[in-house]
């Protein structure tokens, strides 16, 4: 394959090697199991109540990729969301829009279209999504019609068989090489945890896309079960934090896919906090990609406000 | 509807989120629990115990003098007469009801260890309480199974037990004494610690709730004179002592040339030793949960740690990092990671010892964090740079406080892991497994985690080494210092 021109890498400089990539993955600590379930249950035990648990929930709102990637998908479909991510709750201006809304390249331009002026971003997946299992210039070509469609942020894949059959550089310059197509656009990369299985290589995967240039690192595609898991999560977030104390770069994280309800919405922030702190509690550098979700928040946020237990039939289905 | 939530926090922070005490029904003023009763102390004195939070009093409890530790071994020998001759399955169904009560009343009793020792709640909730129905539970299932439990020998109870326990798990080290004392067919007269009195009592209405024959469980309160009457009494069969190895050597000289049994577990100074191959993050939640849990107020502490020279830095770095995310303050409130100091006298022995680190060189870490204005409170505290010869990595601090210290090779981790008057446990973590059994195999510690630490269950047996005592207690392992055989 052509080698990516080169780019201002924050740990590897510019011209990377497999022996420099192989060293720089070696360096990745291994992860224990049964301890991160064990971290995991224990912070689901912290206790969010009324300020926080009102601040969590509208946090959790602005933070929602809103998600629609079926065959099925129409531009009324992706209409419809759009008018619900403007405004999430029509009864209720405030509630805040949600962060972007999620699709495929070909509802990009749809979307694009109902969302002008809202605030809210158009992230389209790319690189051949959901398997990745297609040549680098498809990947490519896929990105840039989503890009030249107007999407905001794109969401590619990493190429899972190529990681696990040890090609790491294969799926680091295939990243660069999307980075390089996006420019300025937001990146986000999906790992497939689901595939990847082990922590260890959720972990490698993980220093991996942040090197190659990933603004955000995202869980899963949704279409592979287990998706967004929250020992998964936090796996990402302490190679989060690492990378962060190796170069100084904030990179976001973006569980998706099975987070329905808010009560587990909460917990993930909890995660958030307690491993990264403030700096990561905003929608720069956490997302949640999902599409149930949404109700749960609005459903809980009047719970709170009003004391009054809601029907999930007082809630818009899109 | 603005008026209903008038400050909108600006950024995600914990509010508080306090656990009611509205559970906890205690009286002004307790007796002695004896045979199935409270009873007024002959010794007309009583004592404060009071919330180490906020230093309120909570309640006072009676002194037991010598004429009403003698009151409560008289009880226990008759009940002894009749509990001991009742067939296994008989006590196991005293055993199980106990176990369930304890079970469906545990929020109180949680609620009640946290405000009479100062844990945080999610602790005596999450751990405490689930592990002393679990020992009740697993040790009514031996009661009516001691004949298969040691072949070739046909076990009988020793009789009248006395047992002193401390004040770090009040309620867990009340089950781990009278799980299997009870379930061999001894009858107990525990004395709980002078400053965590109120569970042991509230433990004694209940044995009575569940129907259980008076004098079966007697409960002496009181302070250190008490618990000397106890095992100077010559009714009593068996001492079981948990505390300081200080005490422990004075109990020792007590019941020497008497034919009492005596198993002690005493104090410890736990080796953690980190190798350059452990997976980094999770040792350092096992670090601090070996240090932190319970604010150190833990026997097997992991308050030792060696961390290999070649990732020092770094991993000290993490610590430090993760140390100004824990909680310290309020007991009760739900998200407190680490509660109040037991008591003024324990505060002061921390300080004075983390005051020696400073003196002898050590270099202290603190992250900022604002203690309670009232209570006994102390910051989590690490030290590096410690020698082996410094106090702080020699003595038991049984406080928030580690010393860390370095070594290059796994046979310098085990020299100096070992390098101890004690032996309780240790902690190792590594992938390579094994490595791990190579060190469990040369540390000298009754309990060798891998990976993990301070992981309790009621079928494992618990116990150290050296000045941190005899015998064990959990398992089958357990049973034993409660029976003696007879040759079949």
């Amino acid at each position: 394959m052509t080698t990516p021109a080169p780019l201002t890498l924050p740990v590897l400089g510019t011209h990377v090697t497999p022996q420099a990539l192989r060293a720089y993955l070696e360096a990745t600590p291994p992860v224990d199991e049964v301890a991160v379930h064990e971290r995991v249950a224990a912070l689901a035990t912290r206790s969010i109540k009324r300020e926080t648990k009102r601040y969590a929930l509208d946090l959790a709102v602005r933070m929602t990729d809103l998600t629609t990637l079926e065959g099925r998908d129409t531009p009324g479909k992706v209409r419809q969301l759009a008018a619900k991510a403007r405004r999430p709750d029509p009864t209720d201006p405030s509630i805040p829009p949600v962060a972007a809304l999620c699709v495929y390249p070909a509802m990009v331009p749809a979307a694009v279209d109902a969302l002008r002026g809202s605030g809210v971003k158009v992230a389209a997946v790319a690189t051949y999504f959901p398997s990745g299992q297609a040549p680098l210039e498809v990947k490519l070509a896929d990105t840039r019609a989503a890009l030249a469609a107007g999407a905001d942020e794109i969401d590619m894949v990493i190429d899972r068989g190529a990681f696990l059959a040890g090609d790491h550089m294969k799926v680091y310059e295939e990243i660069v090489a999307v980075r390089e197509v996006c420019g300025s656009a937001h990146l986000k990369v999906i790992l497939e945890t689901g595939e990847l299985v082990t922590f260890d290589n959720v972990r490698k995967a993980s220093m991996l896309a942040m090197a190659a240039g990933a603004d955000f690192i995202k869980t899963s595609t949704g279409k592979v079960a287990p998706a967004a898991t929250r020992p998964v999560t936090l796996v990402m977030l302490e190679a989060i934090r690492d990378f962060a104390e190796l170069t100084g770069i904030g990179v976001g994280m973006k569980p998706a896919g099975g987070i329905r309800t808010a009560k587990d919405a909460i917990r993930y922030l909890v995660l958030l906090y307690e491993t990264l702190g403030s700096a990561w509690m905003t929608p720069d550098r956490f997302r949640f990609g999902a599409s149930s979700l949404l109700n749960d928040l609005l459903m809980q946020i009047r719970w709170v406000r009003t004391g009054v237990y809601q029907r999930p039939d007082d809630f818009t289905k899109d | 509807m603005s008026e209903a939530h008038p400050a909108e926090p600006t950024e995600f922070t914990y509010v508080s989120s306090r656990e009611a005490t509205d559970l906890v029904a205690l009286d002004d003023r307790y007796g002695l629990w004896i045979d199935g009763t409270f009873r007024t102390p002959t010794s007309k004195r009583y004592l404060t115990t009071v919330n180490p939070a906020t230093e309120e009093p909570l309640a006072q409890v009676a002194e037991a003098g010598e004429r009403d530790v003698d009151r409560a071994v008289r009880a226990a020998r008759r009940a002894f007469e009749t509990w001991g001759r009742l067939p296994g399955k008989e006590r196991a169904k005293y055993l199980y009801r106990i176990a369930r009560m304890l079970q469906e009343r545990a929020r109180e009793f949680a609620v009640l260890e946290t405000l009479d020792g100062g844990k945080p709640i999610k602790e005596s909730r999450d751990v405490d309480l689930p592990l002393v129905a679990a020992h009740f539970f697993y040790y009514a299932g031996w009661a009516d199974k001691l004949e298969y439990a040691f072949p070739g020998i046909r076990p009988r109870p020793l009789g009248v037990a006395g047992q002193i326990i401390p004040w770090n798990f009040p309620m867990l080290m009340l089950a781990w004494k009278v799980a299997p004392a009870l379930a061999a067919g001894n009858t107990v007269v525990l004395k709980p610690a002078e400053t965590t009195p109120l569970t042991a009592l509230a433990f004694a209405q209940l044995t009575a709730e569940a129907g259980l024959p008076p004098g079966v469980v007697n409960i002496v309160t009181g302070g250190g004179e008490t618990g000397a009457a106890l095992v100077r009494h010559p009714g009593v069969d068996k001492v079981a002592f948990t505390g300081s190895t200080e005490v422990g050597k004075l109990i020792q000289k007590a019941v020497a040339g008497t034919p009492k049994r005596l198993t002690l577990e005493l104090g410890g100074k736990a080796p953690h030793v980190i190798f350059e191959d452990a997976p980094v993050d999770q040792a350092i939640e096992g670090v601090i949960n070996g240090i932190f849990f319970n604010q150190g107020h833990v026997c097997c502490a992991g308050s030792r740690l060696f961390v290999q020279e070649s990732i020092a830095d770094r991993f000290v770095d993490k610590l430090k990092r993760r140390l100004s995310t824990l909680r310290v303050g309020d007991p009760l409130d739900k998200n407190t990671d680490i509660g109040a100091i037991n008591s003024p006298e324990q505060l002061d022995k921390i300080t004075e010892l983390v005051d020696s680190g400073v003196e002898e060189g050590a270099e202290i870490y603190q992250p900022p964090c604002r203690l309670p204005e009232r209570g006994y409170f102390f910051a989590p505290t690490l030290f590096t740079g410690v020698s082996q010869s410094h106090r702080i990595a020699q003595e038991e601090i049984f406080g928030p406080v580690l010393s860390i210290m370095t070594f290059r090779t796994p046979d310098e981790a085990v020299e100096k892991a070992n390098n101890t008057p004690y032996g309780l446990s240790a902690g190792v973590w590594t992938t390579k497994g094994s490595r791990i059994l190579w060190m469990a195999d040369r540390l000298r510690a009754g309990v060798v985690w891998a990976n993990t630490y301070n992981k309790f269950d009621p079928a494992s047996p618990f116990g150290g080494y050296q000045e941190s005592g005899f015998g064990r207690e959990g398992g089958r392992h357990g049973l034993l210092p409660y029976l003696e055989g007879v040759p079949r």
